[in-house]
């Protein structure tokens, strides 16, 4: 596995980060460096073994059907950027 | 009355309940060091009102005899902890003013029993570092420097490094720290305080900005093993609003403190003696390992065979699930936005997180994306998981055998600024020795152990079972005694 | 097996049809967190900190919502996982909050299961299975306004978090009546199990319609997916004109492109999305948040015992025990609303009036409400009100012309027909001092018809029993006329 300025640039679109040539160019071998680095975990027989799922014992709780929450749309928009009308306003989306 | 500023949290809450002093002295004492202290860049935010109504509560329940727990003892929170209409930025410049209209069950928890809070402390961006390097608004410093007469100016560690620098500085007698994968005791370890790392679920995740959710842990950071059961009491407990926190009681930790351990096995994993260490880790630690000799505990070599895949499989897990929690910040409910002009939505997504990121950030959520995508997930996240698995299977299996592990809690001491900023894996390995538990989920405390030959802290650390932090605390008060740590940095800020 | 084709030039394509239905889950709160669920609420006002994905909040399930996915999936006679758990599906959109859905990728609670349709109501011959793939908890998105400001669009996040069953079927439908039958059979199933109120227009229940065609006994072609069509009509329509889009595009040389389209009502096509596409890679891994989904057996007995009689056995009970004709028995059941209705009324008038009273309920009743534009809900009639008309022409106090008459005063005044029939006195008589007496009027009114009769113009019979039944105001009992008439005109 080798990550090139191309895979860069698509993982960077993926999770939404503008990277400029620059960045990019300096990302890949970083990135390489580190997942050259994580490769070595491949070694380790892992036959049987089953993914870890929770890490102390617990069990899931669930939650009653009951409307405890809400009502509250001051504070859901108390920091938003940019808040119109009761709603969050973002760029125009075309769908 | 000396110094009220020298005390730790215990010396407080007595003095308070004895009358020796008012909860408001204490707190304008602390109050006015944190004033002094802005060179070490420690605070992101100063709450001296929220400081000095709580003390002023303390002075008034200890008139009408209904001291709480904490009555009377200010704190520093870290920014990790959203704090109701206080800044929470979790070091990072997307959240620069979000003021959250809650607060997190632990702080939440702290202020219930009586503490105030002095201020939002300092850290490395969404926790992701080891030296608060990351973060965005610049490096904590450490109030230590080496004995050579040269002021370099030191880490303090991270991700909780403005915790550790306060308590070290003496601004404040106790703070809160987070774990993900060694976030309290690296730092505690550099500037010789003690910081503990419970099992994993014992504080509750919620209101703590998440970094890594199936690691991050909450935990106390103070001068004592004594102060850190102390707060570590007040910060856990059962929270029905956080699925993967524990419905078990909180001991009275504080009660039951012993340093008797007489019989306890402690067990030495042979895979901890790594390559590269400097010698100065290795004598600490044969130091260490005398002391609980000495305290009369059996010393069993043990041996941990998946440790040496720890670090790389946390830098598998720990990026992942940032790359998806860190997908909330997005510039279109809270935080930063930079909308480009005449730019879409997505201009403004990628626009946003790349200015409102920090390198470090960007580095790890890439990380976290590429092995989470298409036709890698097997082979780095899942075998990541089953690694993790085979890991804390070794665990179980040696403390069938013994009660506890006693390690180094970093590779070295504290390091200057700057030094490996530019080598993210050499950074990584600070957490060679810390991230094994976290990946756990197991009790692990820092305590202070002694100096090293440029006149800096060095640390040792206690791993336990899964919930016997009692046996922690008490293993880790033997050692304080034995150690005797008294040393502190000269005041240069 | 459907003979559905697309005609080509060169030759006939058959149309492969996979549906994946998501239907809004039945609960007060929503799937994470403790806001309403309610419909057409003032925007963000059932929004909780957790749904705006403040910092550090996190996911708490809702058992309802467990549930009844759970009784769904029993209700398709499906696999029930005892152990499944949620994942995260990340992307970016302005209605995802927190960047990622909870939804369930790589374990699910729900298995492979199967749904009867019936192509021909009257025809058990027309029933064809067809494949449930899986059953699927997930969070429904936000809302997107894009009409209410020239450069921006609004956000309201009450949706957001809403729970959502996603119900894969296999590709096995093969028309675009066999998917209308299947997302009518499917919402009739939810309605019975009270998991879903199908209510399309609010979007209770959205499919995304996946369409690929093939030369008949070919392998599966490139398919495309439609999503979010909030109607059957409109799904039977997008999978006519994908799937001649499709046949266009092949025959003129051309490939499918495996790719996300959209329904255009008013433009009465599917139009691409490949623009906001752009290679979507979920990274789906398990959401650290939460742990597994682990059920009980305890739980699920309890889940078993409380669904009710399903749409299929109710039908063939309907048509066994009751004897109903078939199709009545498919029209009674095709809604809950309409086999409670019928249910309520069969309890007062009992088994052996089934097939009078399903007669009347599908042809009388439904006839009215149809003219009324009523539904069963807002009916007039009650059934006991029902039930007390059908016994008053079963114990001959009505004919069934009085009963047309009775009925109709019920539906304008919703009183009780037996109250009609005392004040406005249309009960039928069988006196047949009375009736002899109006006879003998009528034989003396018309004389010379009688001497005609009685010199053998039999036609004129039926001229007498109408004069006497006029002259009776229609209350006379035809058969006892009949009988007294024959007698008097010898
Ligand atoms: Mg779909
Ligand atoms: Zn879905």
């Amino acid at each position: 596995m080798s990550v090139d300025t191309a895979t860069v640039r698509k993982i960077a679109s993926l999770a939404r980060i503008a990277v400029s040539d620059a960045e990019a160019e300096a990302l890949a071998p970083e990135l390489n460096n580190i997942l050259g680095w994580v490769e070595q975990l491949q070694e380790v027989d892992v036959s049987g073994v089953a993914p870890m799922t929770a890490v102390i014992p617990n069990h899931l709780r669930l939650r009653e059907d009951k409307v405890t929450d809400g009502g509250i749309r001051e504070d859901v928009l108390a920091n938003a950027p940019n808040a119109e009308h009761g709603f969050f306003a973002v760029p125009k989306v075309i769908e | 009355m000396s110094n009220v500023t020298d005390l730790g949290i215990a010396a407080i809450r007595d003095g308070v309940r004895d009358g020796r002093f008012s909860a408001r002295e204490v707190a304008e004492g602390f109050i006015g060091a944190v004033e002094k202290a802005k060179a070490l860049n420690a605070f992101t935010v100063e709450t001296p009102e929220h400081a000095l109504a709580a003390a002023d509560a303390a002075d008034a329940a200890r008139a009408s005899g209904e001291l709480k727990p904490l009555s009377g003892v200010p704190l520093g929170i870290k920014d990790l902890f959203a704090t109701k209409g206080v800044q929470t930025t979790a070091g990072s410049r997307m959240l620069q003013g979000f003021e959250p209209v809650y607060e997190s069950t632990v702080s939440g928890n702290l202020f219930a029993a009586g503490a105030g809070m002095l201020g939002k402390l300092n850290m490395d961006e969404f926790a992701m570092g080891s030296s608060n390097e990351t973060s965005a608004w610049g490096p904590v410093l450490s109030p230590w420097r080496r004995n050579d007469g040269g002021n370099a100016a030191l880490t303090p560690g991270g991700s909780s490094g403005g915790s550790a620098s306060a308590v070290a500085a003496r601004l404040a007698p106790g703070v809160t720290g987070t774990d993900t994968g060694g976030s309290i005791r690296q730092p505690a370890a550099f500037v010789g305080i003690t910081g503990i790392k419970p099992t994993y679920g014992r504080c509750s995740r919620w209101g703590m900005v998440a970094f890594a959710s199936s690691l991050d842990q909450a935990g106390p950071m103070a001068h004592d093993v004594r102060d850190c059961a102390i707060m570590l009491e007040a910060m856990a407990g059962f929270d029905s609003k956080d699925s993967t926190s524990l419905d078990v009681p909180v001991p009275n930790w504080e009660a039951a403190l012993s340093s008797d351990i007489r019989g306890k096995r402690i067990g030495i994993p042979k895979e901890y003696r790594i390559e590269g260490v400097p010698e100065e880790i290795d004598r600490v630690w044969e130091q260490g390992i005398a002391w609980m000799r000495d305290a009369g505990a059996e010393i069993v070599e043990v041996s941990l065979p998946h440790t040496k895949y720890a670090l790389p499989t946390y830098y598998i897990i720990a990026p992942a699930e940032a790359s998806s929690n860190l997908a909330r910040y997005d510039g279109v409910r809270y935080g930063q936005r930079v909308a480009p002009e005449g730019g879409n939505l997505q201009d403004m997504y990628e626009a946003t997180r790349a200015a409102g990121f920090g390198k470090e950030v960007k580095r790890r959520i890439m990380i976290g994306t590429y092995v989470l995508s298409a036709g890698f997930y097997d082979a780095y996240f899942n075998q990541a998981q089953k690694v993790r698995a085979l890991i804390a299977r070794d665990f179980e299996r040696v403390f069938e055998d013994v009660d506890l592990l006693l390690t180094p809690t970093a590779p070295s001491a504290a390091f200057g600024l700057g030094e490996k900023s530019n080598d993210p894996i050499a950074m990584y390995l600070n957490d060679v020795f810390a991230v094994p538990a976290s990946l756990a989920g197991l009790p692990a405390i820092s305590v202070p152990a002694g100096l090293n030959a440029q006149g800096l802290p060095l640390g040792l650390q206690l791993i336990g079972r899964a919930l016997d932090e009692q046996g922690v605390l008490n293993a880790a008060l033997a050692f304080e005694e034995r150690a005797g740590f008294k040393a502190r940095p000269e005041a240069w800020w | 097996m459907s003979d559905y084709r697309i005609q080509g030039a060169t030759g006939a394509w058959e149309v492969v049809i996979g549906l994946e239905v998501h239907a809004q889950v039945t609960s007060a709160a929503k799937l994470f967190s403790g806001a309403s669920t309610e419909f057409g609420a003032e925007p963000n006002t059932q929004v909780s900190l957790i749904d705006a994905a403040m910092p550090g909040m996190l996911p708490i399930p809702n058992a309802e919502c467990i549930r009844q996915a759970v009784r769904t999936g029993m209700a398709l006679e499906a696999q029930i996982n005892p152990w499944s758990r949620f994942d995260r599906k990340n992307y970016f959109y302005a209605d995802l909050p927190q960047g990622y859905q909870i939804s369930q990728l790589y374990h699910p609670i729900v298995g492979e299961g199967e749904i009867e349709i019936l192509l021909d109501p009257k025809d058990e011959a027309s029933a064809k299975r067809i494949g449930i793939e899986r059953i699927h908890l997930e969070q429904d998105a936000g809302k997107l306004m894009h009409d209410q400001h020239p450069s921006y669009s609004y956000v309201d996040l009450n949706r957001c978090g809403v729970a959502l069953m996603e119900i894969v079927s296999k590709p096995d439908m093969r028309s675009p009546e066999e998917a209308g039958a299947y997302v009518r059979k499917l919402r009739a199933i939810l309605r019975y199990v009270g998991s879903c109120d199908g209510n399309m227009e609010q979007g209770s229940m959205r499919a995304d319609v996946n369409v690929s065609v093939r030369k008949p006994g070919d392998e599966f072609g490139t398919r495309t997916e439609t999503k979010n069509v909030n109607s059957v009509r409109f799904i039977m329509a997008v999978i006519e004109h994908e799937a001649s889009r499709q046949v266009d595009v092949l025959e003129s040389g051309g490939s499918i492109v495996q790719e996300t389209r959209l329904w255009d009502p008013d433009k009465n096509e599917t139009r691409s999305l490949r623009s906001k596409e752009e290679a979507h890679d979920y990274r789906y891994f398990p959401d650290p948040d939460l742990l597994p989904v682990e059920l009980e057996d305890a739980f699920l007995v309890e889940c078993r015992a409380s669904l009710p009689e399903l749409p299929d056995a109710k039908r063939r009970r309907y048509e066994g025990a009751l004897g109903l004709p078939a199709y009545n028995a498919a029209v009674l059941t095709a809604e809950v609303e309409t086999a409670r209705w019928f249910e309520a009324l069969l309890a007062e008038v009992g088994d052996a009036q089934a097939l009078r009273a399903s007669n009347w309920l599908i042809s009388d009743l439904f006839g009215a409400l149809n003219r009324l534009g009523k539904t069963l809900e807002t009916s007039p009639v009650s059934p006991s009100q029902a039930a007390e008309l059908l016994k008053l022409v079963a114990d001959g106090t009505l004919s069934g012309t009085l009963s047309k008459q009775v009925f109709e005063i019920m539906l304008e005044t919703g009183q009780d027909p037996g109250a009609i029939v005392e004040e406005r006195g249309l009960k039928q008589t069988s006196d047949t001092g009375a009736i002899d007496k109006v006879i003998a009027d009528v034989m003396a009114a018309n004389a010379n018809k009688v001497a005609e009769y009685r010199g053998g113009k039999d036609k004129l019979f039926g001229f007498f029993v109408g004069q006497t039944m006029k002259a009776m105001a229609g209350k006379g009992n035809p058969a006892v006329i009949n009988e007294l008439l024959k007698k008097a005109l010898g």
